[in-house]
């Protein structure tokens, strides 16, 4: 038999019917929704006096309106309340589950999926969010779709897809101290480009790659978008199946037993073929951080920022010089030193556990500089309670930071939480996009070290001389 | 039913990489729960000042704007978050077709579920129709599903790639979800296999 990539062989399980001509009607193992890219399809739905096919299938949570403020409710803008309320509405009528405000299980939906257990290995997944890769590190076929995809999956619990082309990314060595997964993934996003994995999935593989936990293996597959690649996925190991041992929606007792067998098979065949490939050495790896306004846009902490004068493409050049200009920035010259205004920790790339402990490593014992505002804002409630158990919430209150309900927050800027025109923030999210965090607010992507140590100094920093 | 049929345009060009879908319709207007009122956000954050006055040299602010129904963008056009309110937008300002040397895989997707067509030019073929719309910002195009070309200003036809099914139901108005639940039994067949 052909040696297949783990890819192939999700695929190749999923596959409804094919007719000539036409795409794969692709099956869909578990769908989640949320408040904002919902309630267009449920209303497509109901004009056509349609039922959603598999309600058991799909689970719904509020994550980009929803204040991280208390109180959480009533929702005070009248227009995200509407949709918060439709999603539960719409829930309701339909028979799906729904994490709704308040509820023990709410967050980002790329967190609670994986924390509760959602998501298995050799699930495809796919959500109304481009950020849906994330549950990749459990090697998922995990992809982002748009609203009327997702009517088509509620009505149909299938996709029309074409099958994605395969990119490998080995990534050698280890990581150094103070150098962590968020700076792993934009090295390669700065590497190959914002449409470098357009058309392909990834598969993440490599010594570097084994060595990170679940949480870490998330940050890096929930960027995969950030460099085109709809999905991105890492085949599941001992540290997969020890997460998801005993989690509220894992297999239990014989059928655990079951799912380990069919979970270990999925790894890529020794000598199948990939249809593209890039390699990294981890070890070669600094804290990274973003110049400008998309996330490829990336250099090594005490890099200088690229001068547009040596970029010889009129229009990459224009590019380039468009994004310094509305960043402020000066060609030339490093980030590092930069006075900020805000620093972000949180969002679906970073707002887990692990990602809270990083940043306690640095804050503990420190003030947050008088001239920053630090906001930590838990990717959800069981990470929040988890953090509260653990005394973080302590640290972060001490040293002077904004503590949380979870939510999205400050990535996306929907629910009130905003930078002002022309505030620096460095921020744990996923997007330097402009206007991204607040129209006219400037995004500089980096870890959470790394954003912590920004909140402390009051200016960019090399996180590893405060470890 | 929708159709999408030949048709002859002006351009508007905002030829800058990587615009991505927090540009095309920022994320604050994404609180609606319907798809009405966004052409008039679309790329918000660039076409008005702070005080909500249209910025008079933005492309999409000049008065041959108005008719235009193709846009000539920059590479990867529409990356970044999956909101289909992107390309409603698009469609509510009038565009009908994007032309760009590459576009993002769900903005695409999108896009052609929408009747907003992708036309996906080689770099060369790129330069060619902006330098030709530097010279006449009137100059017309001529796009041709049917054919799949682009007639480019000086009278020039030029293929465009897209997927075989897409075109099928972008010129017969095909429902794709009405052809997904014409397969009802496929689905069901596989999930007595699956869950069995």
């Amino acid at each position: 038999m052909t040696p297949r990539t783990i890819v192939d062989k999700i695929w190749d399980a999923h596959v409804v019917c094919r007719e000539p001509g036409a795409p794969a009607l692709l099956y869909i193992d578990l769908h989640l929704i949320h408040e904002v890219t919902s309630p267009q399809a449920f209303d497509g739905l109901r004009r056509r006096k349609l039922k959603v096919r598999r309600p058991d299938l799909t689970c719904a949570t509020v994550d980009h309106s929803i204040p991280t403020t208390e109180p959480v409710m009533p929702i005070a803008d009248p227009v995200a309340a509407r949709q918060v309320a439709q999603l539960e509405s719409n829930c309701a009528e339909f028979g799906i589950p729904c994490y709704g405000p308040g509820n023990a299980r709410q967050g980002i939906v790329h967190v609670i999926g994986p924390e509760l257990g959602m998501t298995q290995p050799g699930m495809t997944v796919v959500c109304g969010d481009s950020h849906t890769a994330t549950h990749g590190a459990f090697g998922a076929l995990a992809f982002g779709i748009g609203t009327t995809e997702v009517e088509m999956v509620l009505a149909t619990q299938c996709l029309l897809q074409r099958r994605p082309g395969t990119f490998r990314v080995h990534v050698e060595g280890r990581l150094q101290r103070g150098v962590t997964a968020k700076d792993l993934i934009l090295a390669l996003i700065a590497k190959i480009g914002a449409a470098g994995g357009t058309g392909f999935v990834f598969e993440y593989c490599g010594p570097a790659v084994r060595g990170l936990s679940m949480e870490e293996r998330m940050t890096v597959c929930n960027m995969s978008i950030e460099a085109g690649a709809r999905a991105g996925l890492v085949a599941p190991d001992d540290v997969t199946f020890e997460y998801l041992h005993g989690k509220p929606f894992s297999p239990k007792g014989r059928e655990w037993e079951e799912a380990l067998a069919r979970w270990k098979k999925l790894a890529t065949d020794e000598g199948a073929r990939y249809d593209n490939s890039v390699a990294l050495d981890a070890g070669d790896l600094e804290p990274m951080i973003t110049f400008g306004t998309n996330p490829a846009m990336a250099i090594p902490i005490g890099a200088p920022v690229p001068d547009p004068a040596g970029i010889a493409d009129p229009q990459a050049r224009a590019s380039l010089v468009q994004a310094l200009g509305y960043m402020g920035l000066v060609p030339g010259k490093p980030v590092a030193g930069l006075p900020v205004d805000v620093a972000f920790i949180g969002s679906c790339t970073n707002g887990r556990i692990g990602d809270l402990r990083q940043a306690a490593r640095i804050l503990e014992g420190r003030k947050v500089h008088p001239g920053v505002r630090l906001l930590v804002v838990p990717g959800s409630h069981a990470v929040r309670e988890q953090a509260q158990a653990e005394g973080l919430h302590r640290i972060f209150i001490d040293a002077g930071a904004e503590w949380r309900r979870p939510g999205c927050s400050l990535c996306i800027a929907m629910n009130g939480d905003r930078l002002q025109p022309g505030q620096y923030c460095v921020s744990t999210s996923n997007r330097n996009f402009e206007g991204r965090q607040g129209q006219g607010g400037r995004t500089l992507l980096a870890s959470p070290l790394t954003a912590a140590a920004a909140a402390v100094a009051g200016r960019v920093v090399d996180p590893r001389t405060m470890l | 039913m929708n159709k999408f049929e030949r048709f002859e345009s002006t351009v508007v060009v905002l030829a800058i990489d990587n615009i991505d879908t927090d540009q095309i319709i920022p994320a604050r207007f994404l609180k609606t729960v319907s798809k009405e009122g966004l052409g008039e956000r679309l790329f918000c954050d660039w076409r008005y000042d702070a005080r909500g006055n249209p910025v008079p040299d933005f492309a999409l602010n000049r008065p041959r704007a108005r008719d235009a129904r193709v846009l000539l963008a920059g590479d990867n056009f529409g990356c970044g978050s999956s909101r289909e309110h992107a390309v409603w937008a698009l469609i509510q300002f009038g565009f009908r077709a994007v032309i760009s040397t590459s576009f993002a895989d769900i903005f695409r997707q999108n896009a052609l579920k929408n009747f907003l067509l992708p036309i996906q030019v080689a770099p060369d073929v790129h330069e060619r129709l902006a330098s030709a719309l530097r010279l006449d910002p009137d100059a017309r195009v001529i796009v041709d599903l049917e054919q799949s070309t682009l007639q480019l200003p000086d009278g020039a036809k030029v293929g465009f790639p897209i997927d075989g099914f897409a075109r099928q139901c972008l010129l017969e108005g095909i429902d794709e979800l009405g052809y997904v639940l014409s397969r009802e039994s496929a689905i069901a067949a596989y999930e007595a296999k699956l869950f069995r």
